[in-house]
């Protein structure tokens, strides 16, 4: 997909104007937010399990070699061919070679945040193939010529009337007065056309929520059973992922299952979870002849050894998305890469480049909210915040913004100055604004006078009121 | 594309990751031996339950996510069950089902309304018959394995799916069924899907209202015999 990280900022004064978007965006705190916390708390072991997956997803890194190719050895036994991609151009070219060797015409795909990665569909269709998207979001988004908003909920920034107005454009050959303004009517559209697609498919391809060493078997998570028609009705298989996907046995993946779909959607357990190991047997009515599975790098091994490791950790459940702050104001497009919010702004850094997403580990207030919610545990803030010091280190920035870093830092490592200055500055701000009250406008300070006026500080400095309430100097 | 630069495609990714982590002594023992023998992590108390504690959380689980539960005394009385259950549907008397032993052993001709037509499913069929290999209490969810007996386009191409399992085979962790699997296919060995499925398809991608029938059956009811 096209890269628009950089433009983070005109990204974000277009996404607060947009009316529709805010609407959509309104429903996720009583939404997917007020239904994980519900799902926690059905479940008392939910925070122990945390420490468990991360330890799992930890032990499983360490030994990501290993398990990888112990992975291969069992789902190559069973008849599947394993394709390795080093980046995104490679697993692109393998799917389409497998596409052109099977004659395809037709692919259905089932939700993959790797295949929206490597740009798949728009590789596949210069290529002369039909591409339908089958998840409800994801076709969609896909009808818009649009990408997913958020990891697990693609669609989540349009409202139903931008939908009905979609599919009555998109579906010119249904009667024009048909009802459309009930989400069931949608679905029930979505699922005649969607059907006849998979049914003619040559191609299913779909991505894995886990691999599993022990077994040589991939796993899909869906409620809508999309996935599973995708990857049963066409001849040719084609499983999309990457090598943090592994983990080493069926307990572990049973672990991380648990945690996947409460914070994900707040449900106990999604609708299906289908494990593939393989193509159809010989005495199997049904199912694929092929089976590939095309495992993709694209710069995650360098990550291994730098305090980034942590984040391959991820399961891809979008809770840390539903919690931020900054992705509820502003949605998921406005990232302007594949993966939005929290997990974004350290991921996407590394797999595009620091010069090019530098905006996205600034967008944060640091709330720590993402890494509370985070299943696998992963310090989002921190990595965030890492992020910006090597931003500082390589002299990337303005002027400006360099020299007031400086000067804090400077300040800040010396208490007494840092005291002096900061009583100082209150002192002439208290007097200066002791007439009103509060500021219209400050030098240095436009970005919040912009918009509201600044309140005049009272005169002393918290570390003094601190100092005097401990010393129980009534204020 | 040829094997050689599949070749080294595979060398530089593993070659990539290996560099990165260092080749400690002992790394390959212990990847070995978790993958021969993990002993079960955590495990949520709320399945620890005798058998009847098991079978009451199940379909409760299962009806939360709006399925059918039917409680069938024996095999003997599951033609009658399933057969009043697509009345009260109004739906057809006819469905499609696999060639599972257990489920032909079941004197169907019971009920000479019902008719069950052999093989993997077609786009008209509107009934599913399958039969679960286990059943996982903790969150109503059954566990099917694909196969002659049970073809996996049966599970998802009918608009309703009936699933029928044996309240023996009822657990009440994942691990458990796990272990059952372990014990039919041999460690290590999976048929070409297993599919765990906790109630009909369902969607919340239009306004984030929830929606069931999406692509897979719009309606499951689950059979628990004995």
């Amino acid at each position: 997909m096209d890269v628009t990280a950089h433009a983070f900022k005109s990204n974000v004064k277009a996404a607060l104007k947009d009316m529709q978007l805010q609407r959509a965006l309104s429903g996720l705190p009583t939404g997917l937010v007020a239904q994980r916390t519900a799902a926690k708390a059905k479940l008392p072991e939910f925070e122990a399990l945390r420490d468990v997956g991360r330890d799992i997803k930890d032990h499983t890194l360490a030994h990501l070699d290993l398990y990888l190719e112990a992975w291969e050895k069992k789902a190559t036994a069973a008849g599947a061919k394993v394709h390795w991609a080093p980046t995104a151009a490679d697993a692109r070219e393998i799917v389409a070679g497998i596409c052109r060797e099977a004659n395809a015409r037709l692919v259905t795909k089932g939700k993959s945040m790797v295949s929206e990665e490597i740009a798949l569909n728009a590789h596949l269709e210069a290529q002369g193939l039909e591409v339908v998207e089958t998840d409800l979001g994801e076709y969609l988004v896909q009808i818009r010529h649009e990408t997913p908003s958020h990891i697990i909920a693609p669609a989540i920034h349009l409202t139903e009337a931008q939908i009905e107005a979609d599919f009555r454009r998109q579906h010119t050959h249904l009667p024009k007065d048909r009802p459309l303004d009930e989400p069931v009517q949608i679905v029930s559209e979505a699922r005649d056309i969607l059907r006849e697609k998979f049914i003619k498919a040559d191609v299913g391809i779909t991505g894995a929520n886990f691999l599993i060493a022990e077994t040589g078997s991939s796993i899909i998570v869906t409620n809508e059973g999309n996935g599973d028609l995708t990857q049963s009705l066409a001849k040719v298989h084609v499983v999309v992922t990457s090598i943090d996907k592994v983990v080493p046995t069926l307990e572990d993946a049973a672990t991380l299952l648990r945690l996947l779909a409460r914070s994900a959607t707040g449900q106990e357990f999604s609708v299906y979870t289908t494990f593939s190991t393989g193509p159809r047997r010989p005495e199997d009515a049904d199912g694929p002849e092929q089976y590939h599975v095309v495992v993709l790098d694209n710069g995650r091994s360098a990550l291994l050894d730098t305090p980034f490791r942590e984040v391959l950790r991820c399961i891809r459940c979008g809770a840390c998305m539903n919690h931020c702050p900054v992705y509820g104001a502003v949605g998921g497009h406005a990232y302007g890469w594949v993966y939005p919010g929290p997990i974004g702004a350290v991921l996407n850094p590394a797999l595009i480049g620091l010069d090019e997403a530098s905006h996205l580990p600034n967008a944060s207030t640091f709330c720590g909210r993402c890494e509370s919610v985070c299943p696998m545990k992963i310090p989002l803030p921190g990595l965030m915040r890492e992020w910006r010091r090597q931003e500082f280190a390589s002299g990337a920035g303005s002027a400006v913004g360099r020299s007031a870093l400086k000067a804090w830092s400077y300040l800040a490592r010396r208490p007494r100055l840092y005291h002096l200055a900061t009583r100082l500055g209150i002192a002439t701000l208290s007097a200066l604004g002791r007439t009103r009250g509060a500021f219209r406008s400050l030098p240095l300070a436009g970005g919040w006078t912009r918009h509201r006026d600044l309140a005049a500080p009272q005169g002393r400095t918290f570390q003094q009121l601190w100092a005097e309430h401990k010393q129980g100097v009534p204020r | 594309m040829s094997d050689s630069a599949a070749a080294l495609r595979r060398d530089k990714v593993l070659g990539a990751i290996r560099s990165r982590l260092g080749q400690s002594d002992g790394r390959s023992r212990t990847a070995a031996s978790r993958i021969a023998g993990q002993a079960p992590h955590l495990v949520p108390e709320r399945s620890r339950r005798d058998a009847a504690g098991l079978k009451e959380l199940f379909a409760t689980q299962l009806r939360a996510g709006n399925a059918t539960v039917v409680a069938v005394a024996s095999e003997a009385d599951l033609p009658a069950a399933v057969a009043a259950y697509l009345r009260g549907q109004n739906l057809p008397l006819a469905m499609r089902a696999g060639n599972d032993t257990w489920l032909r052993a079941i004197d169907w001709s019971r009920e000479p309304a019902l008719s069950i037509a052999e093989g993997p499913a077609v786009p008209d069929d509107e009934v599913g018959l399958t039969h679960a290999v286990a059943a996982v209490a903790e969150t109503g969810t059954l566990v099917l394995a694909s196969g002659p007996a049970n073809p996996v386009t049966v599970t998802f191409l009918p608009e309703t799916s009936i699933i029928v399992v044996r309240a023996a085979d009822l657990v009440g962790p994942y691990e458990a069924a796990f272990d059952l699997i372990r014990q039919r296919y041999g460690r290590g060995t999976m048929p070409r899907t297993l599919n765990l499925v906790s109630g009909p398809s369902r969607t919340a991608d239009v306004g984030g209202r929830l929606v069931t029938g999406a692509h897979g059956p719009r309606r499951l009811c689950v059979m628990v015999v004995g």
